[in-house]
């Protein structure tokens, strides 16, 4: 039981990181990054490597970070003059050759098997908890500040109206792109820590199911809204967690399918009744 | 002797030639050339020339269609002229991003409000310029505009995002302000208002570029008016010899 609540803390501390990052593009900006697991599958990716080659983790977990927002920066400077609608498929078609390439690419990523035995950052899940903490504390405070700065309030002009932006002067392409950079940087750091944790990595860490529940928990948290981010994750974590101790005697492929049936009835449930999301400041 | 005073009344005669020409082309803030602009087969614009004279209200009028707003993008760099100059003072801006000629000093609104919705009316103020409450209040006043800095700006009537609008134009540095009808689905107070802003902004000695469809207004507040019809300029002139002219009569009523 103690062990099982550290993991949950732990994911959660992960995912925090992970859609309040989502939050800056798709809340704030209005980039609605649909291939954001990408960048979280490079930077797990980029650590498992970078640390299996010998590389300390204190240098890894930076550069991953790193890494994940270099491809974000130049995606972004690709893509971010389409449209809306266009915008999101090309960003979708990413997480989809970042499947093919880990698969494929064997001689780097072993393929379908995965990359096993990536190193701790601290062996003691505890401790290990209270890491991720921080960091999540460190992202959080960082992109709370960013996002009622200057350049942040830009962000939200734009999401709200580029054209007007872009007439008061504003360098709305390059204010996108850097978005994007930030929010995969920080995405990239999430997959370095989740990799990093469960020491085990193969091609279904860019699955979308995966997506669908950070994004279902976006939602839920409300977007443009650093805290209702924060309350999304735990919210949607402990439900889905609950489940596995109210239904104690189920198989565990039944838990896999009443989580997803739980999660799609909170979100219905949310955008009937709430459609900002708890703390919404936008329409989704 | 008497060559001698000829050469002098010569120089003083190329002097005043050369202080005239200068004043004219000082007087141009931004001067339009043979600009161009279709959508596939539709020429919205063609052709199209005129200046804008430093402290005057200079008006668009002409029929729907007529290719003003088209003229107001391509001005702006919302759309890029197929062929043709702009030059603010002595800068071509042709082809520039919007951006950098709004930076150069072209400031603008547009027919249907553009605020940023989630933001406040600070927050929508300090994107045009970074600065403190007090020249924010004073821009707002200035504008009948009576709300609190803090509302949120999908919170306002049309009519107050309207004023907000003009008043976040008007705190961006410009040399050039570009209204696009101001006055056009606001309620009969602040079409007033709004008329009254344009007057006081005409004593400041603003240098204004106008569309608006209220001839009345157009002929009361205007230094000179362009008419556009079909993307070309039909007439340009003073207020006083427009109403009387039978072309733009025909334009805007037919024949």
């Amino acid at each position: 039981m103690y062990e099982y609540l550290i993991a949950v803390f732990a994911y959660i501390f992960i995912y925090i990181i992970l859609v309040v990052s989502l939050n800056l593009a798709f809340g704030f900006t209005g980039l609605v990054n649909l291939g954001h697991m990408a960048f979280f599958g490079v930077g797990a990716y980029a650590s498992a490597l970078l640390t299996l080659h010998g590389i300390p983790w204190y240098i890894a977990l930076p550069a991953s970070g790193l890494i994940a927002g270099s491809f974000g920066a130049v995606i972004a400077a690709i893509t971010v003059r389409l449209k809306g609608d266009y915008f999101q498929i090309v960003a979708l078609g990413l997480a989809f050759i970042a499947i093919a390439v880990s698969r494929n690419w064997i001689s780097l990523t072993r393929g379908a098997l995965g990359l096993p035995g990536i190193p701790d950052i601290i062996k003691n899940n505890f401790y290990y908890m209270l890491f991720l903490f921080a960091v999540a504390l460190l992202s959080v405070v960082f992109l709370y500040w960013l996002t009622n700065s200057e350049t942040g309030k830009i962000f939200q002009a734009i999401r709200d109206d580029e054209t007007a932006a872009a007439v008061l002067g504003k360098n709305t392409y390059l204010y996108k792109v850097l978005s994007i950079t930030i929010s995969t940087f920080f995405a990239g750091i999430a997959g370095s820590l989740f990799a990093h944790y469960i020491s085990f990595i193969d091609p279904t860490i860019f699955d979308l199911e995966f997506f669908v529940i950070i994004l279902a928990m976006l939602i839920v948290g409300g977007l443009a809204s650093i805290s209702g981010s924060i309350l999304g994750v735990t919210v949607i974590s402990l439900l889905l967690s609950a489940i596995s101790f109210v239904f104690t005697n189920i198989s565990p492929e039944l838990i896999g399918a009443m989580r997803q049936m739980l999660l799609m009835l909170i979100l219905l449930l949310i955008l009937i009744y709430r459609p900002r999301g708890m703390f919404g400041k936008v329409d989704v | 002797m008497m060559l001698l005073l000829r050469n002098v009344s010569k120089m003083q005669r190329i002097f005043e030639h050369a202080r005239k020409s200068n004043r004219k082309n000082k007087n141009a803030i931004l001067s339009i050339s043979d600009i161009s602009k279709s959508f596939g087969g539709v020429k919205a614009v063609n052709k199209c020339s005129f200046e804008v004279k430093e402290n005057t209200i200079t008006s668009l009028i002409g029929p729907n269609g007529a290719g003003k707003t088209t003229v107001f993008n391509i001005i702006s760099g919302l759309a890029k002229p197929d062929a043709g100059a702009i030059r603010l003072e002595k800068k071509n801006i042709a082809g520039m991003p919007s951006y950098r000629i709004a930076q150069s000093g072209i400031s603008r609104t547009f027919q249907l409000t553009k605020v940023f919705r989630n933001l406040s009316v600070r927050d929508n103020m300090l994107i045009a310029k970074k600065t403190n409450d007090e020249e924010i209040k004073k821009v707002l006043k200035g504008v009948y505009f009576e709300k609190s800095l803090d509302t949120i700006a999908s919170e306002l009537s049309y009519g107050q995002q309207r004023l907000l609008e003009i008043a976040r134009a008007l705190l961006m540095p410009h040399k050039l302000l570009m209204l696009d009808e101001p006055t056009a689905g606001v309620n009969p107070r602040i079409r007033q208002e709004l008329r009254a802003i344009l007057k006081n902004l005409r004593k400041e000695g603003k240098t204004i570029l106008l569309i608006e469809h209220d001839m009345e207004f157009v002929m009361d507040i205007s230094d000179r008016v362009i008419v556009l019809n079909e993307g070309r300029v039909l007439r340009e002139g003073r207020p006083k010899d427009i109403v009387k002219d039978k072309r733009v009569l025909e334009a805007y009523l037919g024949k």
